[in-house]
């Protein structure tokens, strides 16, 4: 097989694990969209949170440690002892619980029957909030999260790629992990809003407050739920992220990547979100590898837009989203 | 139960219980205008009670006070022999109060299936994780409630549309689907918001049709508000008659009909 293509096959792989990660992302946006009509701007800033919560729980770190010393003059920093990663995902799948019923609270709750645009400025408002709470918190500085997940180099598809082609494909670990994480939780969320009565309660407010509460569905509760899920979502994506990549501010401009997946794959459509993810995964990595060099490379900063840009045209209800038909 | 009056047997064999709510003394105010004033009646066990008046009268938003969505300033809502404090809607639909729209609020994304088995969710008890697994309590209950569904699918004649989008379906249809959702929860009173609106006589004939059904078959009391004078005297059991958020007259059909208050409200009497 000629070296090109077998590199091109391997830049695809390398594409469909990346497109894995943006889908996660996608997830966390489709699943309180689907609820509450809500684009939550903050889901990004949700993932970087949640991964710095969880870095700062793992290493001990006394949380608001800058603002306590800067009041009493003291230097307290660390706590000197290390939590398990399974018991700091705990606490921190706890906490973003917790987040979950402070937003609907103080924010959501006030909003009921607002415009669309309201809501969404109000995620606008929680991104930057939350952005800098995560700072005072746990600081600015860039994290090495490391939660055990095996790193690197994929010795065996190396080996037998090697042997099969007379090439290595260069597959990282991580990515495989990532692949094999979001496929149970795609998985586990289709059946919960399927199968179950919280799930079909979350249908249903998603279409119409008003009958949701007349079949004794409580909005409170599935705001709470729904944000819950997103922040578990959100959490699962700054692991991932965060161990590839560190856990830096960074993380949370990922979410514009989103973005483009979410047009790509329709707002309300969760296995949209997961081709929508591999499509633009795939096709921004395929991209520059054929046409990057002749068009001055760094394509992948815009691919993404351009291809959502199309659909917009052409496809506007995405490839799976519902299409709104209303009778005049 | 409180009992005031013993139950009675109307001319046609049904059998009226006691009384299942009453309003004492509501009064329901938006800032400076009145929508209801002093107003009780009470709703019997097994009747079709109708409220009915003019435009505007405070009709709907009676309605609103029994299913939670509006709280009065002044009165107390009764509900089977107790006080009802301050209630959330889904409260009160968990209490057992089924209802419909005036302007119908359907679940449009979903299947006509589908939107009346949310009409189950308040007797769903299984734990998320069985039904996640479809074991145990979740498949029985699942089974039962598919069971009760198909029923009330069949006695409403929406068999052929199960599978449809509700956002695709004409509007007469659409309003037969949102009763099946409130029966689907085999509710101790249905609320029905002009359930015969913007109808042609057909379908005005049809829907009076299955709310008697409902009430035989079921034995569902029935608290039901129109506009139509007509419909509401041969359907109800009783009816009060509402105008400018006062109540003009209550009892059967007949008396409403010979009430000079009454005649006065809907031809209009000069104000001098």
């Amino acid at each position: 097989m000629p070296e090109q293509l077998l590199f091109a096959a391997e830049v695809t792989l390398n594409g469909l694990m990346a497109g894995v990660l943006y889908a996660l992302v996608a997830l966390g946006f489709v699943l309180i969209f689907k609820a509450s009509g809500i684009f939550n701007y903050a889901q990004g800033v949700m993932a970087l949170f949640a991964a710095l919560t969880l870095v700062g729980i793992m290493d001990g770190q006394v949380p608001f440690a800058h603002l306590i010393n800067a009041i009493f003059g003291t230097e307290v920093h660390h706590f000197g002892w290390h939590v398990p990663a399974l018991l700091a995902i705990l606490f921190t799948m706890v906490l973003m619980v917790a987040f979950a019923w402070v937003v609907n609270h103080f924010v959501l709750r006030h909003l009921v029957n607002q415009e669309p645009i309201i809501l969404f400025m109000a995620t606008i408002g929680l991104a930057y909030f939350l952005e800098g709470f995560g700072d005072i918190m746990w600081g600015s500085d860039i994290k090495k999260l490391d939660v055990g997940l095996p790193q690197g180099l994929n010795g065996w598809i190396d080996e037998t790629t090697f042997n099969a082609f007379g090439y290595g494909f260069f597959i990282d670990n991580l990515d495989i992990v990532a692949t094999v994480i979001a496929a149970l939780l795609v998985t586990a969320l289709v059946v919960f809003s399927q199968y179950t009565k919280q799930g079909r309660a979350l249908r249903a407010v998603a279409d119409d407050h008003q009958a949701a509460l007349s079949v004794g569905i409580s909005l409170n509760f599935i705001w709470v739920l729904v944000w819950s899920v997103a922040g578990f979502v959100a959490l699962v994506a700054g692991i991932m992220w965060g161990a590839k990549s560190g856990v830096q501010f960074s993380l949370s401009l990922i979410a514009l990547k989103a973005l483009p997946v979410l047009m790509l794959g329709g707002f309300t459509s969760i296995p949209g979100a997961i081709v929508g993810g591999l499509i633009i995964g795939v096709g921004e990595k395929l991209f520059e590898f054929l046409l990057g060099p002749a068009l001055g490379g760094a394509t992948e900063n815009w691919f993404a837009y351009v291809l959502a840009l199309l659909f917009l045209v052409f496809r506007p209800q995405g490839l799976f989203g519902e299409k709104i038909i209303e009778r005049v | 139960m409180k009992d005031t009056i013993e139950s009675y047997v109307t001319p046609d064999g049904r059998t009226i219980g006691g009384v299942l709510m009453e309003m004492k003394n509501i009064t329901l105010r938006f800032g400076g205008v009145t929508a209801i004033k002093d107003i009780s009646f009470d709703i019997r066990e097994g009747e079709i009670r109708a409220i009915i008046g003019p435009n505007g009268a405070g009709k709907s938003s009676m309605l609103n006070v029994i299913s939670g969505f509006y709280h009065p300033q002044e009165g107390e809502v009764w509900f089977r022999g107790d006080r009802r404090p301050p209630m959330k809607p889904y409260q009160v639909a968990q209490q057992g109060i089924a209802r419909t729209f005036q302007n119908i609020a359907l679940f449009e994304g979903m299947t006509v299936l589908d939107n009346v088995m949310t009409g189950r969710l308040t007797h769903m008890r299984a734990g998320m994780l069985a039904q996640a697994l479809w074991k145990g309590r979740a498949e029985a209950e699942e089974t039962e409630n598919r069971e009760k569904v198909e029923k009330i699918i069949d006695f409403l004649e929406i068999q052929s549309i199960r599978k449809t989008p509700v956002g695709r379906l004409p509007y007469g249809l659409k309003k037969r689907v949102e009763l099946a959702r409130a029966l689907a929860a085999e509710p101790m009173l249905l609320l029905l918001d002009e359930p015969m609106a913007g109808m042609n006589v057909e379908e005005k004939e049809d829907m009076s049709r299955f709310v008697l059904d409902v009430n035989d078959e079921f034995g569902t009391t029935i608290a039901l508000i129109e506009h139509d004078m007509g419909v509401v005297m041969d359907l109800s059991d009783r009816v009060v008659v509402m105008d400018y958020g006062k109540k003009i007259g209550d009892g059967t059909p007949d008396d409403v009909r010979n009430n000079q208050a009454v005649i006065d409200a809907y031809l209009g009497v000069s104000h001098d």
